[in-house]
């Protein structure tokens, strides 16, 4: 066989495709209670018996053919165009065992457009406790296709469906519904002026806006002798339509499902009573917030202090065993400080996506978007918006794709504009390394203040968001009419192994991708730092111990002296000192300049930057931490990072548009420069004044 | 008077008589809100909006808005 097999993983949002992929494939793409985790086309390999391949491609949720979203027309576009390249050779629908009769909906329309189709039942494993019994053979037969009833939970019949893929050339093609019945007249007309095509496909073509093969909306308007109907009549239609589909639906499940409620348990009913209540919902929700908080901050801080001390002797270690020289700077004073600055984060950031993937996976998100979309509305948001503000904790990245199933493009756009006010995980090593430094250890009612300050940065980042979106939506003049629909899952334990990759996967990709570009810039900056121009630079010695000469200083001093004179005059210390009337107004020094300025490319290279910068500027080696505290202000004799610097610094890197990469996302995403453009200028300086209201007036 | 969705109280069912095809979005009637199907209300957010609802069996919440242009008999309260 040379060709793969394409095989197109479809279903309602939540029924568990990208969980049916990962079984599959043995590949580990997210999952999550939540409808509209997967947005995007993501594909694998599976090998099929008999050495078969084939090439399976999970794709976002949708409920119809009837587009309304972003996500869902990935998946129409694919299957109405025989000529892309991964048009199914066999659509896999997966269902949810305890939603069966609305996911079939979709498998009658798939199975209209005629392409072999497999239904896939899955949950298997709930249906003792939801009293559900099915007599598959009827169903086979009655829907005229072949099932596989599926647990990816328990791992059963994941072999039937490879096997049924395998032979995908004897399954019936033949369609459930004729589309003709629900206006003959019309129907017939359509097909007689388009004899050559699938008559199915004419009226998703028609009622909707998408192109395919060759037949275009255009070209059935233009038609003269074939008169379509208006909008409204379009939509008569389409009702009638869906009716039908249902009516066909009930009856084939009157004879191959029974359900029996009293063997039913409903764990929702009770969970619900309190989690969607008006009082308790809200404290429910808050307490959660806040405990994640204590976690990020309390919890890690143990495992953090001991990654800051080994690489503080990792680095010691380097100068005293490699042979001195460059090189040996270079990776003493250069990588590992730099590295040092992104690995201490890792406790944090994996307490953040454990906190968040828990909720995704019990499917408690949902309700948390029925409780907030009352009022994200009076900020032009929708309770949808609640999701990229939530997960932009973690990375504004995603969070921008995730705001995908917003129905309403206004509310869409003003979610995206907004959500990189949120308080990232690259904003997290910023903000301890500075709490840390100036705000006081003491406790008030068991909460640390430390704690409490950063609390306060996410519910200040939280509240820029909601401000900005309320600018926003008197702003921005777009006419659209507000929609709202959420799915409300069924809770469900969290699978402790969809938890913890997320957990790794995350964390992975938050060292690796960061590392990357924090290993570049520490090696960048390391030379900036470790080179200069003229004479200051390469005379430095004897500048300096001439100027000292009268002091009788120790040998051990003045050679701090010198470093610090070369680094001045280095070429990264003449750099900062051109920028440094521009930041001095805040209460920074050049170095901070610099970590700032680097910082553009992404913000956690902020203290992997300092790192660097002060292990060439001095002989010990030390913690981050202590460098930072032991910095004067040049000009006040102060300690730099104080109470008044160290506040417009945090609030700073709250409000600054400083990520290379989320600006391409929402390039992407809005399909237009204007809107990453404005981010960055209308952030970045609120951000600036606000830093300098901030210093001038706590100095 | 017709009722409407809009005016179901928590814990109350009702059966969707007819629902007005040009303001309620298609992909609501392809979740099932149809007429003839049972409606149950769940739950309700503060100031009754959006309202959680059972409807055919699938769980979902929409907007109270929404929920004035679906008309509704009452058969139990
Ligand atoms: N009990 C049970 N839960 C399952 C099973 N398969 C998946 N799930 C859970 O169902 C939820 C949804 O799974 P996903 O694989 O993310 O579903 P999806 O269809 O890809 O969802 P979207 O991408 O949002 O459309 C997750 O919480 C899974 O852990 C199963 O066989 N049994
Ligand atoms: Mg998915």
């Amino acid at each position: 066989m040379g060709k793969q097999i394409n095989v197109a993983l479809i279903g309602n949002p939540n029924t568990g495709k990208t969980s049916v992929f990962n079984a599959l494939t043995g590949l580990n793409q997210k999952v999550g209670n939540y409808p509209g985790i997967t947005v995007e086309k993501k594909e694998g390999v599976c090998k099929l018996p008999r050495g078969v391949k084939a090439h399976i491609i999970d794709l976002p949720g949708t409920y119809s053919l009837n587009a309304s979203s972003l996500d869902e027309n990935v998946v129409i576009e694919l299957l109405l165009n025989k000529n892309d390249k991964d048009f199914p050779d066999v659509a896999v629908v997966v269902s949810d065992v305890e939603n069966l009769k609305r996911n079939l909906l979709l498998f009658t329309q798939i199975k209209d457009l005629e392409i072999p189709t497999i239904l896939v039942i899955n949950m298997a494993d709930r249906m003792a406790y939801k009293g559900i019994s099915l007599d598959i053979d009827v169903l086979e037969k009655e829907l005229n296709t072949k099932i596989a009833l599926v647990s990816t939970r328990k791992k059963t019949g994941i072999d039937d469906l490879k096997n049924l893929i395998t032979n995908f050339r004897d399954l019936p093609t033949q369609p459930c519904l004729n589309a003709r019945e629900i206006d003959p007249d019309y129907f017939t007309r359509l097909q007689s002026a388009f004899p050559n095509q699938l008559l199915y496909k004419l009226w998703l073509v028609i009622t909707q806006d998408v192109n395919f093969g060759n037949v275009s909306r255009k070209e059935v308007d233009a038609l003269d002798d074939f008169k379509t109907k208006s909008k409204s009549d379009l939509k008569r239609l389409q009702q009638k339509e869906t009716i039908k589909r249902y009516q066909f639906i009930n009856n084939t499940l009157k004879k191959g499902q029974t359900i029996d409620l009293a063997a039913a348990k409903d764990l929702r009913i009770k969970l619900d009573r309190i989690l969607t209540h008006k009082v308790w919902g809200y404290v429910v929700f808050f307490m959660i917030l806040l405990l994640m908080f204590q976690a990020i901050y309390d919890w890690s801080s143990i495992p953090m202090d001991f990654i800051d001390g080994l690489f503080a002797s990792m680095s010691e270690w380097t100068k005293d065993h490699l042979p001195q020289g460059q090189f040996t700077n270079l990776i003493a004073e250069g990588i590992i400080p730099g590295l040092g600055g992104i690995v201490i984060f890792i406790p944090q950031i994996a307490f953040l996506f454990l906190f968040i993937s828990i909720l995704e996976e019990t499917g408690y998100m949902s309700r948390v978007v029925f409780l907030m979309d009352r009022i994200m509305r009076r900020f032009g948001l929708s309770g949808k918006s609640v999701v990229p503000l939530i997960s932009g904790t973690a990375c504004a990245i995603p969070a921008v794709m995730a705001t995908r199933n917003i129905e309403s493009w206004k509310e869409r756009l003003i979610t995206i504009l907004v959500t990189p006010f949120t308080t990232c995980s690259a904003r997290l090593p910023v903000y301890l390394i500075i709490i840390s430094l100036v705000i006081p250890k003491g406790r008030f009612l068991g909460l640390g203040y430390q704690a409490m300050t950063l609390m306060l940065l996410y519910l200040i980042g939280f509240g820029a968001a909601i401000g900005a979106a309320y600018i926003l939506n008197k702003v921005l003049k777009i006419k659209n009419r507000s929609f709202f629909v959420v799915e409300m899952p069924n809770y469900k334990l969290p699978l402790f192994k969809n938890v913890a990759l997320t957990v790794i996967e995350k964390t992975k990709s938050f060292v690796f991708g960061a590392g990357k570009i924090i290993l570049a810039i520490s090696i960048i900056l390391w030379f900036l730092a470790s080179y200069g121009p003229g004479d200051d630079f390469n005379n430095a010695e004897a500048i300096v111990t001439s100027q000292y000469s009268k002091e009788n200083l120790d040998t051990e001093t003045l050679q701090q002296h010198i470093a610090s004179y070369k680094l001045e005059h280095s070429f990264i210390g003449l750099t900062g000192r051109a920028i440094e009337p521009l930041i001095q107004p805040l209460g920074y020094d050049w170095k901070i300049g610099i970590a700032i300025v680097s910082s553009f490319a992404a913000r956690e290279v902020f203290v992997g930057t300092l790192a660097t910068i002060y292990s060439v500027g001095s002989d010990e080696e030390d913690t981050i931490k202590n460098r930072m505290a032991g910095e004067v202000n040049p000009i006040l004799g102060t300690p730099l990072f104080n109470f008044a610097s160290g506040i417009s610094l945090l609030l700073f890197y709250a409000f600054a548009m400083q990520c290379m990469s989320t600006l391409a996302v929402v390039k992407r995403e809005t399909n237009s420069w204007k809107w990453p453009t404005l981010q960055l200028a209308a952030m970045s300086s609120f951000a600036y004044i606000v830093a300098l209201i901030a210093f001038q007036v706590l100095k | 008077m017709q009722v409407t969705l809009a005016q179901l109280k928590r814990g109350q069912s009702a059966i969707i008589t007819d629902v007005s095809s040009i303001h309620i979005p298609l992909k609501l009637l392809e979740m099932g809100c149809l007429p003839g199907n049972m409606v149950e209300l769940v739950q309700v957010a503060p100031f009754s909006d959006p309202l959680y609802l059972n409807i055919n069996g699938s769980h979902l919440a929409i907007r109270k808005e929404t929920a004035t242009h679906i008309l509704i008999e009452i058969t139990n309260g």
